[in-house]
């Protein structure tokens, strides 16, 4: 089973290229949602099926697969928005960073002392790059929705490095992952509706009477 | 005696069914479309008549605009003798012919290119600035790809890279590099072949050709040589995508044939299919997307090598 | 008997939802609050420290927080019944079952033995608050609340993967993976270290960011900026403190595992930091709520910096988290009334709120002196004894370097303080008039503070030396 995780992971860098260097919207949350499911899939491919993994992998693929990638279509729907414009660092150069990062993901994760089952596994090092592209997104990115899109990457690679410690730990905190991730992006959605509603676009640039 | 066998077998095998795979993704794109499509050996009768038509010659160019089809149909070949079809090995293999390979393409490109420039117009210069730019943008992934085959084949020559070898090291963690690999010379396939996305071998529109603008003036014999050139090249860059795919060995050599032959149209196919289904980027995009393809397989070396 | 605590305000949220009296949903909040304090004064006598593997519970740290917080929101909910008298076109349909859910997370999060349960119930605060936030629905709110929402959201889930490296270097120990703080506790010496230490900062980011502490403050002055007063109050009082809990359930790890030489300077530079920083914006800042986001900045510093000093500066920190909730309560409760009254909370606009609202002008004079640590408040001794313990641990510079900033806040607020409360006021008839509930909590307030300033009684002292023993081990 260790192949099929390691070509989940895989895609999953793959879907976090495609985020950093994709300027469609849609597009990009399409590849979330592909990440999402694929990532449903990495429990039942690591620890086997049994319940527990299995209730995992629904509430994920339900969640990050289906649920939240409907609602943020929903909303590009309603707010007309294709394109991510004019990103203050352009795309290519995030795509850089985010190579050089994953590729530093994979170097660091060597030298970090895990557990003999984890060593040279693809597991640590896929969650770290995943984590850093959510951040590239997050700060790299105007649109709120995009903005959106990178928070969910980047829980999803807390998620993957979660997986590693599904065993061993109880049901509560994963739980507690994906509770996370569905209320957030709901309260997100609330008021990316009241955003666009006085502001009539989703450019968080607009938002930024307050400061010192 | 050996040799030449092989080799000839080798150069009957690129000379007789390029042509082919052209009209294969012809056919394919035609029926996507709904449409019946021409008959599978259109490019034959194509090469055929243009073959007997007379070549028209602006007064301003010179012989390098003749020397651009030739190199186009040289090259090619010469190439095919470092690249083995599919179990078949290649005629000659020697140490670092992995480069010689990879830049005899630049050779090909440089006639080319300078067979454009050659007219004098405008139009083809700009052909060829934009078919240089996506070339230095692909060289990288290419050179990547092909240091990522030699680092797990543990070899600097062709041959030895595409070899048995592959089919173990499909199962291995090397496979997802190798997975890796393959995606990126699908991409510089269609780049290196002017196909859709990139570009598009059947646009009239001048302003967004990018290939076809520079080979504008060509006609007659050398344009049938051009178009000869495209798909010999076609098939040469292919075949290593399908020897990636498909590692195994009939152990005789007409079997290994057919197989080649069988995934070479098959990977036509499925050239068919994603021209049919991609729309072509717009011009600022494709920089882009070969610079994401260069960063994969960057990313693929970084898994071979830790 | 702790259940309750939790389930009491939780039960008044569907009869809030459904009930159709506007002036019986505001007094839901009082209910819950006085409720709540009983209870809590109840369990504080009656109820024993948690039993090893029990995932709700009391200990000394609980307590304190419990007993700082269930007063503030009692105060905040009695101001909340006028002012949402005074603001009926609002409507209080989202605010009060906000604030009840907030009050059930808040103590959950106060009673949680476990840190995933406790990371749950911080994340809870968050999104109950957010809608609290955004009360005036304006693009200004808008933007806190955006703001607040993102940064918070990166920083719980930071603190998520902290929590996800704590029980890895668990597992690297070869010790049982469990997030209950019992079994981290007595997990201690076997940590992975690279793991804890990587897991601290980032719970430290998470929790900080929670806290407010500089750089990861950059939420705070916008989001106590647009909130209405009572929010930033219950935010300034009792989810910091909630968020300063939760730091040092994290250090309560760290002292376990003997690696408080990594984590306290790590404490101590985020705390000087975010004083220097608040020193700085407190200078010529032009609106009176953003600049008490500043305060509180600086005295979540304070108590970085105590804890990252140990020992009496731990105690003194601790006093300061009871001081500084209720002088935050009192100052954001009278500057919502100032900036109710004028309609503006812009210096240029506002004057002479002595003279147009005597009794909030006077509170609001009175806190600001409170808290930048005037004698005779309850502040000066708590910061007196950070101080004190800066000094004993020979920390010379620290020292010093935390009095010049004091005293820059010092003059940097009064300079903001003194210009609104003083002078004509521009405009002499007011809609609005102090009520009895919009000044009598908050002077309650500022007379606790006044009394742990002159007199602290034993079981309080012997609350906060347990709590101190607790953080930092016997040392």
């Amino acid at each position: 089973m260790a192949e099929l995780s390691n070509l989940c992971l895989l895609l999953v860098i793959l879907v976090n290229f495609f985020t950093l260097g994709s300027a469609r919207l849609g597009a990009c949350i399409h590849a979330v949602a592909l990440q999402g499911a694929v990532l449903a899939l990495l429990p039942l491919a690591t620890h086997g099926l049994n319940g527990h993994t299995l209730l995992l992998a629904a509430g994920a693929l339900a969640l990050k697969g289906a649920l939240i990638p409907w609602l943020l279509l929903r909303a590009i729907r309603e707010v007309r928005i294709r394109r991510e414009m004019e990103p203050l660092i352009g795309f290519v150069p995030t795509l850089v960073l985010g190579a050089l990062a994953t590729a530093g993901a994979f170097i660091f994760a060597d030298r970090l002392p895990l557990i003999e089952a984890h060593q040279g596994g693809l597991f640590i090092p896929t969650s770290l790059a995943t984590l850093f592209t959510g951040f590239l997104l997050l700060v790299s990115r105007r649109k709120a929705l995009t903005q959106v899109v990178g928070y969910l990457v980047l829980e999803n690679g807390i998620y993957i490095f979660g997986i590693l410690l599904a065993e061993a730990m109880p049901l509560m905190v994963e739980a507690g992952v994906l509770l996370d991730l569905l209320v957030a992006v709901f309260v997100m959605g609330i008021v990316l509706d009241q955003i666009n509603r006085e502001f009539s676009t989703l450019d968080t640039e607009q938002l930024s009477a307050l400061k010192d | 005696m050996e040799l030449f066998a092989r080799a000839a077998l080798h150069l009957t095998l690129l000379l007789v069914f390029a042509p082919l795979l052209s009209g294969v993704i012809a056919r394919t794109k035609a029926l996507f479309a709904g449409r019946t499509g021409a008959p599978l050996l259109q490019p034959y009768f194509d090469l055929a008549r243009l073959l007997r038509k007379e070549s028209v010659f602006s007064r301003t160019t010179t012989w390098v605009f003749l020397a651009g089809p030739v190199a186009g149909v040289a090259v090619p070949v010469l190439a095919a003798l470092l690249m083995p079809f599919g179990a078949l090995p290649a005629p000659f293999a020697f140490t670092g012919d992995l480069l010689l390979f990879v830049y005899l393409f630049g050779v090909a490109r440089f006639f080319t290119v300078a067979a454009a420039l050659d007219t004098g117009s405008s139009f083809e210069g700009m052909g060829g600035a934009r078919e240089v730019t996506f070339a230095c943008l692909a060289e990288p992934t290419v050179l990547f790809c092909l240091i990522v085959l030699a680092r797990i084949a543990d070899s600097l020559s062709l041959s030895a890279l595409l070899g048995p070898h592959l089919a173990a090291a499909w199962r291995t963690p090397a496979g997802l590099s190798l997975g890796l690999v393959v995606v990126c010379l699908l991409v510089v396939l269609l780049v290196e072949n002017s196909r859709i996305p990139f570009d598009d071998p059947n646009t009239h529109l001048e302003l967004t050709m990018v290939h076809e603008v520079m080979v504008l003036d060509h006609s007659g014999p050398p344009f049938a040589l051009v178009l000869y050139g495209a798909a010999l090249k076609l098939m040469v860059l292919g075949a290593p995508i399908v020897r990636l795919l498909l590692p195994v060995a009939t152990g005789h050599w007409a079997g290994d044939a057919l197989l080649f032959l069988a995934g070479m149209l098959l990977l036509a196919v499925l050239i068919g299919i994603v021209e049919s289904v991609i729309a072509r980027l717009r011009l600022v995009r494709i920089p882009q997307v070969l610079i994401g393809t260069t960063l994969l397989s960057g990313f693929a070396l970084v898994l071979v090598l830790r | 008997m702790l259940a309750a605590l939790i389930l009491l305000p939780l039960a008044l949220v569907p009869v809030a939802l459904l009930a159709p009296w506007y002036r019986l949903r505001s007094w839901l909040l009082p209910a819950a609050g006085a409720g709540h304090l009983l209870l809590v004064l109840l369990a504080l006598g009656h109820v024993a420290d948690a039993a090893p593997g029990a995932w709700i519970g009391l200990d000394p740290l609980s307590r304190l927080v419990l007993l700082v917080a269930s007063p503030l929101y009692l105060g905040c909910a009695l101001y909340a019944v006028d002012y949402l008298e005074m603001r009926r076109e609002r409507g209080n349909r989202t605010m009060v079952p906000c604030l009840l859910l907030f009050l059930a997370a808040l103590t959950l999060a106060a009673m949680s033995r476990h840190l995933g349960l406790l990371w749950l119930a911080l994340e809870t605060t968050t999104l109950a608050s957010a809608p609290l936030i955004y009360f005036n629905r304006n693009r200004l709110s808008i933007e806190a609340t955006w703001k607040y929402l993102l940064i918070c959201s990166v920083g719980i889930a930071l603190a998520m993967l902290g929590l996800l490296f704590v029980a890895y270097a668990a597992l690297r120990g070869g010790a049982p993976v469990s997030l209950l703080l019992t079994d981290l506790l007595a997990a201690g010496p076997v940590l992975s270290r690279p793991w804890l230490h990587a897991g601290f900062v980032l719970l430290l980011i998470g929790f900080g960011t929670k806290m407010g502490l500089a750089p990861l403050h950059a939420w705070k002055p916008d989001a106590y900026g647009e909130a209405p007063g009572l929010v930033g109050a219950l935010m300034a009082g009792g989810l910091t403190s909630l968020a300063f809990l939760a730091v040092l359930r994290v250090m309560q790890v760290m002292t376990a595992a003997g690696a408080l030489g990594v984590a306290r300077p790590i404490l101590l530079g985020l705390g000087l930091f975010s004083l220097l920083l608040a020193a700085l914006f407190m200078m010529r800042q032009g609106d009176f709520k953003r600049m008490l986001a500043y305060s509180s900045i600086e005295h979540m510093g304070l108590l970085a910096v105590g804890v990252g000093i140990g020992g009496l500066a731990t105690f003194g920190a601790l006093l300061h988290l009871v001081n500084n909730a209720l002088a935050k309560g009192c100052l954001f409760l009278s500057a919502g009334n100032i900036h109710r009254a004028f309609a503006s909370k812009r210096l240029s606009d506002v004057r002479g709120a002595l003279v147009a609202l005597p009794f909030s002008g006077a509170l609001f004079l009175t806190a600001f002196l409170a808290v930048t640590g005037t004698p005779p408040f309850g502040i000066f001794i708590s910061e007196f004894t950070i101080l004190r313990g800066i000094f004993d641990a020979g920390r010379l510079w620290v020292g010093l370097t935390v009095l010049v900033l004091l005293a820059t806040v010092f003059i940097g607020m009064g300079a903001s303080v003194l210009a609104v409360s003083q002078g004509e006021p521009t405009d002499r008839d007011l809609a609005f008039a102090d009520r009895f509930l919009l000044v009598a909590p908050p002077l309650a307030m500022l007379l606790a503070v006044l009394l742990l300033g002159v007199y602290i009684p034993e079981p309080l002292w012997q609350l906060l030396e347990q709590a101190r023993l607790l953080v930092e081990g016997g040392a």
